[in-house]
């Protein structure tokens, strides 16, 4: 048991755990936030993504103890922004989304990849995506989705 | 005028999954919940001398066949898979009991501790062990193949593929008195119902299952979590505590049912003018240690044997055999993408054979309106396969770039697959087995409510329902809601599989609305119930595969373009087309998401997804192992609709689900043939396969 500091969701958090604890877990768990899901455990599905100091990260392979002084940002925050709605519109107006359990994950995808790229290639898209995994679309509406929200974005980024 | 139904609209689930509001079986919170974790065979075959369980701490519990009240045996067809082996275990992986406690480490750790003594049984991995054996005839094959001018025989094989839903299986439950609640990530909340009735041995206002948001399904959702429903269901009957019993990938990929692998003979008489006149077919699918919906799989292969072709005569055979694996079981498709794989191939592979263009030969056999079925059914409907053909031929250029690359011989190819599927159940299946029903509600408010058993999985069923009714009373999407399913308060209109849902379930649900239509009163509450009334002219023998084994078919083309590395022999797709004739599209951009979701699932299955099973193990543990597709290895696709509306669907609508699955492999096999100038037999045509291939293969 240790005492780890960090910033959620812009407020700052102390949590007394088990260091070695995922971070999926803290936040789904201790911090009931359920946005983040768990699809492999592994990093290979990339549902679990939450942002750490503005990178996308599988939460499933990132520790506790390594979240300290961090700055997390999950799905339930960004949601409240207005980047979030530019994607949430471009995602819907695409049929960027089906059974909806990779799309959290997409979609701070798409903020890590606006955020450093405003202007991103189809190819820019499809490596940004390439790990997180969706069995539903085929992946070609959430590429398109995202070329919508860097367009209709323009600015935000 | 009302506006045309297919122009898309936004999903009514859209910003809840998006914002990751949208709540799955395991973002239920339930007060003191406990946790459960299967211990299962470590053995691929034997019997059971003893189990030892460690000393349970307080507030532990193990569960075991012991305390199934019912039948221990999971209602599917046969109810041959126990909910928790007695004393035979079948396959490695196979549930023995269930450890529930409030700490997840100190589950596991009593798993660890359980001591298992068994004595092995020699596994059978060949066909020694034959559950089902099918046979059915058109008209006389022995005739037209002893006076056939040549004939044709090959062999095609098809792997695993695992569905790979993101959200793993998962179920929660609780009771309230002597009434057991279960929630779950599932296809067919009835099937779940009617499992657990079984095993309970309870009356039907005992239990009652619930459908939150659905991760993906693809066929996975579809039997199996009667399996997990039941037994968590006796796990609540024993402990009377809520328990959450959610799988890990690893276990998920372990030891849930995958599409069966299959090997397909097949015999063509082929007479002097080149005309098919005869096929003869052999389908073997290995079932794994149960039956489970195997013999359903087997006859929809069998049943399109012929593929999308009219052949006079027709001699069908099929077995399903057991072996000590892990059960197969639904996927997308159901039997159709192994039998329309081989049939494509084997119609390709005998025109490179009569030294003619295999399209040609293909477009000379297609099935007409008012032809035969393969079953001697009759196709009723209008086949635009010609039309559906030429438009795919015109927007991927196929006929000049085939033979462009044909000439430069740099490893690329193109591939074209014709291909149908029957919407609904098999035969009469849904008079006799589903009797679907379902039920509109308007409250005084003029609010809407659909309440049918439909799961939306991601296929939209939910958007297209409320479509449908909205449609029909000419009243705002907003007035309508579609509730998830609860056995409480919906209907059985049986379960999301079958490509049924929108021509089936949707035909009946327009018929409600229909109705409420007609007596609408505003501010005065209404409920309409509709039954599903089989179309007469439907007959169908089941014991000889004999008459309509389906009320309507949707058919497709998909073309597909790859490049093969000439060192690594990898696959790139550089594009693919699609067109296809669905009857109406409900929704263009939820079909969109249908076609491209689905041919990139078919692709896969014929070159990149691999699962292998080696003496009785599945030998790929997780997603790092099983390589389903990710964002970079996809093309650009261009897919279109030729409407063809059918009487019995809503607004002319058929079956769209499995289609867009169907004609993915062959097309995608063919293509990599055309590339590397070898006969490609078996898939999933592997970067290793086509190296040996090159060296050794036929031309």
């Amino acid at each position: 048991m240790a005492i780890v500091k960090f910033t959620l969701n812009h407020q700052p958090v102390t949590v007394q755990s088990d260091l070695n604890r995922r971070l999926l877990d803290v936040i789904r768990n201790d911090f009931n936030l359920k946005g983040l899901k768990e699809g492999c455990g592994e990093g290979e599905c990339g549902a679990c993504a939450v942002l750490i100091n503005h990178e996308i990260v599988n939460s499933c392979l990132f520790v506790l103890a390594n979240v300290e002084g961090k700055e997390v940002i999950t799905i339930e925050e960004f949601a409240k922004t207005k980047r979030f709605t530019v994607i949430k519109e471009a995602f819907a107006k695409m049929g960027a989304v089906q059974c909806g359990f990779c799309t959290p994950g997409m979609v701070i995808a798409t903020e890590s990849l606006l955020h450093k790229n405003p202007h991103p290639t189809e190819m820019e898209i499809k490596v940004a995506l390439s790990g997180n995994l969706c069995r539903c679309t085929g992946y070609n509406m959430i590429v398109e989705a995202i070329q919508e929200a860097a367009k209709a974005g323009e600015g935000l980024w | 005028m009302q506006k045309d139904i297919s122009i898309s609209v936004n999903k009514i689930d859209n910003y809840e999954k998006i914002s990751g509001c949208a709540k799955y079986v395991n973002d239920v919170e339930i007060e003191g919940a406990l946790y459960a974790k299967t211990f299962r065979s470590p053995i691929i075959s034997g019997e059971i001398v003893s189990i030892t369980v460690p000393k349970l701490p307080d507030g532990y519990f193990a569960v075991d066949y012991r305390d199934v009240p019912g039948k221990n045996g999971v209602k599917i067809i046969k109810d041959d898979m126990p909910i928790f082996a007695e004393k035979i275990l079948r396959y490695f992986g196979e549930p023995i009991l269930l450890i529930v406690g409030p700490q997840k480490s100190v589950v596991q750790s009593l798993i660890n501790k359980i001591i298992l003594e068994t004595k092995l049984i020699e596994p059978i991995y060949d066909e020694s062990n034959i559950a089902i054996n099918y046979h059915y005839e058109k008209g006389n094959p022995q005739n037209a193949f002893s006076s056939a001018n040549r004939i044709f025989e090959y062999t095609y094989q098809t792997g695993y593929q695992e569905q790979a839903y993101i959200e793993p299986q998962g179920m929660i439950g609780y009771s309230e008195g002597d009434k057991i609640t279960l929630i779950g990530s599932i296809q067919c909340p009835y099937y779940v119902k009617n499992a657990v009735l079984l095993a309970l041995g309870c009356s039907s206002e005992q239990v009652r299952i619930i459908q939150p948001a659905v991760g993906g399904a693809f066929g996975g959702k579809e039997e199996f979590p009667s399996l997990m429903g039941c037994q968590l269901a006796v796990a609540i009957n024993k402990i009377h505590k809520p328990i959450r019993l959610i799988y890990e990938r690893e276990e998920d990929i372990e030891v849930t049912t995958k599409r069966h692998p299959a090997i397909i003979r097949m015999k063509a008489a082929v007479d002097s003018d080149n005309s098919l006149v005869a096929i003869s077919s052999d389908i073997r699918l290995d079932g794994g240690a149960y039956l489970g919906l195997s013999n359903v799989v087997l006859s929809r292969a069998m049943i399109a044997t012929t593929g999308a072709y009219t052949i006079p005569n027709v001699d069908c055979s099929g077995i399903v055999y057991l072996t000590n694996t892990v059960p197969n079981g639904a996927f997308r498709g159901f039997g159709a993408p192994q039998i329309f794989y081989a049939v494509e191939m084997f119609l390709n592979h005998i025109a490179k054979d009569l030294g003619i263009d295999p399209l040609d030969f293909k477009m000379k056999h297609l099935a007409k309106q008012g032809d035969l079925t393969s079953t001697s059914g009759t196709f009723r409907d209008p086949i635009l396969m010609n039309d559906l053909i030429k438009r795919a031929l015109e927007i991927s250029d196929y006929r000049r770039k085939s033979q462009k690359y044909k000439l430069e011989n740099q490893l690329r190819g193109m591939g074209i697959s014709l291909f149908f599927h029957g919407c609904g159940f098999t035969g009469s299946g849904e008079a006799t087995i589903i009797k679907a029903q379902v039920k509109l509600h308007k409250d005084e408010q003029d609010n809407v409510d659909i309440l049918i058993a439909a799961v939306d999985m991601g296929q939209g069923v939910r958007t297209t329902m409320s479509k449908i009714v909205a449609h029909t009373l000419g009243i705002p999407m907003d007035k309508v809601r579609f509730p998830y399913p609860d056995t409480d308060f919906v209907p059985d209109s049986g379960p999301t599989v079958a490509s049924r849902t929108t021509m089936i379930v949707g035909g009946l649900v327009a018929k409600a609305a229909q109705k409420m239509h007609d007596r609408w009163q505003n501010g005065v509450a209404d409920t309409v119930i509709e039954q599903y009334v089989q179309p007469d002219y439907i007959v169908w023998d089941e014991a000889t595969f004999h008459g309509d084994a389906y009320p309507a078919y949707s058919w497709g083309v998909n073309i597909v373009d790859v490049s093969v590395d000439k060192v690594t022999n990898q696959v790139t797709l550089e594009e693919a087309w699609s067109v296809y004739d669905l009857g109406k599209a409900i929704d263009d951009l939820v079909i969109k998401g249908q076609a491209e979701g689905g041919i990139t699932q078919g692709f896969a299955y014929g070159y990149l997804e691999n699962m292998e099973v080696k003496n009785g193990k599945v030998r790929q543990k997780n997603m790092t192992d099983y390589i389903i597709p990710t964002a970079l290895d996809t093309t650009k696709i261009t897919t279109e609709l030729i409407d063809n509306p059918h009487a019995g669907g809503p607004y002319g609508a058929k079956g769209a689900g499995e289609l867009t699955l169907i004609g993915g492999a062959p097309a995608v096999a063919m293509a990599i043939e055309n590339a590397i100038f070898r006969r490609v037999h078996n898939i999933p045509v592997t970067p290793e396969s086509i190296m040996e291939l090159i060296e050794y293969g036929n031309r």
